[in-house]
């Protein structure tokens, strides 16, 4: 981009509000603190939409109305944008009740669902685990870490979280993002006697971690270890000794 | 029908290279190697990753997306059954059934014995001949249950 960004003046419930050109719907909204829900949407990867729950209204200057996804919807010159009418709140209720049926053990969606309203799920429940298939874990392997060991696999009803084969977790470096940036909890990580066990939904795979040669803690898993060094040149043995061990 | 690895690389090494190993063609990409193998070899999708520096999860997750594509091998004939709303209503299910008993496998599997693979499709546009069922690309319309085991028989 050259020089400054161009602003652009929106209204979000009926406040004028000054963004970015380009700058998303939801962020701008998050600046000017009006809350939009989303279990999607994080700021260290690119919107994606899958779950839907961000939801608004958007009047274009020129009078078009539709429902869009606010994390997916840029800010254009005389928007008028609606967070919070009878038919928006009536579609996320939908949207929730939907992701309750098929994630019920899930305390975040049970959570989010009593705060949209809905106390228990209207459709069959299902047994899919806590996965809503957002892919936040998807994009945080490919886009921050760099190595993209998991993706969606299959198609329609059928698809799922997975790594290759359901069994390959060749390019996986045990860094755990995938498990921190979960929004529902649906990929658990733990350390026990230097080994680092990740359970996706399809599968659970054990690292081995490197101990601290000070306090001989396992701090690190061998493979995060490995990748680091190969990406940024740093001798392996820089991480012999953990952070807390460091002068 | 498995080929040895050795038969694999080479055979996808050389689409790759008719592809100029550009990882835009992915999709042709493994259609050539789907044609080639008769199905998405595990050895063939590691020799995409490789040869276009694609991840491997970004490749398994095409090679599952599409219908076209198998991850395992396909028996030598291909039987595919219309299932689209105009060879629904006229009965394709009861023809579905008649070919699974008749072939003792269901949707989606293989025969033991390799001979026949079977699948289903949601419309192939020739809603008039429904309901339809395609053998080998040749499309057979107006069937009934009784003119499968005939029709079969006649694909070894």
């Amino acid at each position: 981009m050259k020089g400054e960004a161009s602003m652009v003046t929106l209204t979000i419930d009926g406040r004028t509000v000054q963004a970015e050109e380009g700058a998303m719907v939801l962020d701008v909204a998050t600046e000017n603190g009006i809350f939009i829900p989303t279990l999607c949407a994080h700021e260290s990867v690119t919107p994606y939409g899958a779950c839907r729950l961000c939801l608004v209204e958007v009047k274009t200057a020129n009078g078009r109305e539709r429902l869009v996804t606010s994390c997916l919807y840029p800010v254009e010159e005389g928007l008028e944008v609606t967070t919070d009418s009878e038919k928006i709140i009536r579609n996320r209720q939908t949207i929730i009740d939907l992701l309750l049926a098929r994630c019920p053990e899930s305390t975040v969606i049970q959570d989010m669902a009593r705060k949209l309203g809905v106390e228990e799920s209207s459709y069959p429940l299902e047994d899919h685990g806590n996965c809503i298939l957002c892919a936040l874990c998807v994009r945080a392997c490919q886009e921050v870490v760099g190595v993209s060991a998991i993706s969606l696999v299959n198609r329609g009803v059928e698809r799922e979280m997975a790594i290759p084969f359901f069994d390959d977790s060749t390019a996986c470096i045990a860094c755990g993002s995938c498990s921190y940036i979960c929004p529902t909890n649906a990929i658990s990580m733990e350390d026990s006697d230097g080994i680092r066990t990740i359970r996706m939904p399809n599968n659970v795979t054990e690292f081995e971690m490197v101990p601290c040669k000070v306090c001989g803690n396992y701090w690190m898993p061998q493979k995060q270890v490995e990748y680091i060094s190969k990406t940024t040149g740093i001798e392996p043995e820089f991480f012999d000794t953990c952070t807390n061990c460091r002068d | 029908m498995t080929m040895e690895a050795e038969q694999v690389r080479e055979k996808v090494g050389s689409i790759l290279d008719k592809y100029e190993r550009n990882e835009g063609m992915l999709v042709s990409i493994l259609q050539d190697t789907q044609a080639a193998l008769g199905y998405l070899a595990r050895e063939a999708l590691l020799e995409v990753s490789a040869g276009l520096e694609v991840p491997l999860s970004q490749v398994y997750s095409v090679a599952t997306f599409f219908r076209a594509f198998s991850l395992k091998p396909r028996g030598r004939h291909l039987i595919d059954v219309c299932l689209g709303t105009a060879c629904h209503v006229r009965g394709a299910v009861g023809i579905l059934d008649a070919i699974e008993r008749e072939t003792e496998i269901k949707q989606g599997d293989t025969s033991e014995d390799m001979r026949f693979s079977l699948e289903t499709v949601n419309c192939v546009g020739a809603c008039a001949l429904g309901p339809i069922v395609i053998i080998d690309g040749k499309y057979e319309g107006e069937m009934k249950i009784d003119k499968v085991k005939p029709l079969l028989a006649s694909y070894e």
